[in-house]
């Protein structure tokens, strides 16, 4: 009776219960994607999308007034969200005026073969009538998208993004470590495990740098922190305060280098197969290091951008949010946390710190829900509806 | 939380000069940590919050402080054992504001 039970979660361990899509990918959620290719029309893809539980607006500051490589940058961020797993259908606003491509946006979104309605708001002539078009147009994509079942998957079909935010020592000691060992399992199966916040590899890119998987990737770790560093010089090089931030101080963290050091736990220690750009796609299954900020919602776009249909995010001071597109799974070492934030914490893991859970059967634990997650049961941040922010990393100056 | 039954700081790494306070340690009071299986006091010097650090050790100005055994800054004043050690004693060797 107990081996049939111990079988049986096995197999739920090695299987996840997805959305296939016609590219291939496939979807822990079931989204209409109500993209605004530029900031200006946030008003109306936000009306387009209201009341409609499965429809997200992607609502974002970026697109126009920019640099190109950042209006690139913007371009590949808004095609990744707009074609990740979790969404079956889009609805692509445009102003007209744009720096952003938007035929190049539609062609690519039209290329993973989910279908596109587009709403040009100074081609169809008032704000009301574009509102009433892409309703009209969601309503049918949302009918369409209601028509696909969840099937089984194996588990490595799934990618998931690791963030850690309102970070303090207990992120370090029990929660990072925690993901940590939760990340070796799916990459261990074959699925695909992304990292980013290169601000906080400072201090801790050697321990990066030892697991990368050839010459090539440990160059390119170097390189991203060092750039970072550069930045953050450049721009008068005091991120007390910003890194680490003012909540991070109260809670006992001092340098980045200590940040860093925590941070960089919840990567597991499985061998580093490459390094992405911002929200770049991987090209092949293993574990990933994305070079972007710290800063929650353009760590979390880049992360669902790049392919992430789950996100874990170990946090110590309890950060709530959640990401329109994507479940988070929350997951917290701090004993305070969990109980006073207990309706925005996942997987408690304080246990590991106050009463001796090993960090491995608490990544066990993590892992288990986030296969749950996966399959469809529903995160804190989506119960609570905490889940609008999206902002895409950009780093040149608005123009 | 039980007391008594759990220490009252944690060493993480054996070549840490610092420990990490887990729960709210008082001036004058006396602690016990674990270093390498042997039992340390250490008089407690500041009041020291839940999860910040304490010295063991004496570090001076521009000597390393290490956690996770691993350089997370350098002291920029002589710190004593049982002293917090924080933003107003450590700086980072990595990112540092221009001098004004």
């Amino acid at each position: 009776m107990r081996a049939e039970g111990r079988e049986k979660s096995r197999r739920a361990e090695r299987t996840i219960s997805v959305y296939v899509r016609p590219d291939g990918n496939v979807g822990a959620r079931n989204y209409v994607a109500v993209v605004p290719a530029v900031a200006c029309a946030n008003d109306v893809a936000e009306q387009i999308a209201e009341g409609f539980p499965s429809a997200r607006a992607l609502l974002h500051h970026q697109g126009c007034g920019q640099l190109r490589s950042d209006l690139l940058l913007v371009e590949r961020t808004l095609i990744g969200l707009a074609t990740n797993g979790n969404v079956g259908a889009v609805v692509l606003v445009s102003l007209g005026c744009e720096g952003v491509n938007v035929d190049g946006l539609h062609d690519a979104i039209g290329k993973s073969r989910r279908r596109v309605a587009r709403v040009d708001i100074q081609a169809i002539g008032s704000s009301t009538r574009a509102v009433r078009r892409g309703r009209e147009a969601c309503r049918d994509l949302i009918a369409d998208c209601r028509r696909i079942r969840r099937g089984q998957a194996a588990v490595d079909r799934l990618v998931v993004g690791i963030k850690c935010g309102a970070s303090d020592m207990t992120s370090g000691l029990a929660s990072n470590p925690a993901v940590g060992r939760m990340v070796d399992a799916p990459v261990a199966r074959g699925a695909t495990v992304i990292v980013g916040e290169t601000t906080e590899f400072l201090g801790a890119e050697h321990l990066l740098v030892r697991r990368a998987a050839n010459r090539q990737v440990a160059r390119a770790i170097g390189r991203i922190t060092m750039a970072m560093q550069r930045r953050a010089l450049a721009a008068g090089g005091d991120m007390l305060g910003g890194q680490p931030s003012l909540g991070n101080i109260r809670g006992g963290i001092t340098t980045i280098e200590e940040k860093s050091l925590g941070a960089v736990s919840k990567t597991g220690s499985a061998p580093i197969t490459g390094v992405l750009d911002y929200a770049e796609r991987p090209s092949r299954p293993g574990l990933f290091i994305m070079d972007g900020p710290g800063f929650e919602p353009q760590a979390l776009t880049g992360l669902v951008a790049a392919g992430a249909q789950v996100l874990v995010f170990s946090t110590g001071r309890g950060a709530p949010q959640g990401f329109p597109l994507a479940p988070v799974v929350k997951v917290s070492g701090n004993a305070a946390t969990c109980r006073h934030l207990r309706q925005h914490i996942d997987v408690g893991v304080s246990d590991v710190l106050t009463r001796g859970e090993t960090l491995t059967a608490a990544g066990t634990r993590v892992l288990r829900t986030v296969l749950e997650v996966a399959s469809g049961r529903l995160a804190r941040a989506e119960r609570t509806g905490y889940d609008h922010l999206v902002d895409i990393y950009t780093r040149g100056p608005f123009v | 939380m039980r007391p008594g039954k759990q220490p009252a700081a944690l060493i993480i790494h054996p070549q840490d000069n610092v420990a990490v306070a887990l729960r709210d340690l008082d001036p004058a009071s006396r602690v016990d940590v674990r270093v390498q299986g042997r039992v340390r006091r250490i008089l407690i010097l500041d009041p020291i919050p839940a999860n910040h650090k304490l010295a063991l050790t004496r570090i001076r100005p521009g000597a390393i402080v290490v956690k996770y055994g691993e350089p997370i800054g350098e002291a920029t004043a002589t710190i004593h054992p049982g002293m917090h050690v924080h933003i107003h004693n450590v700086r980072s060797r990595r990112i540092r504001p221009r001098q004004r």
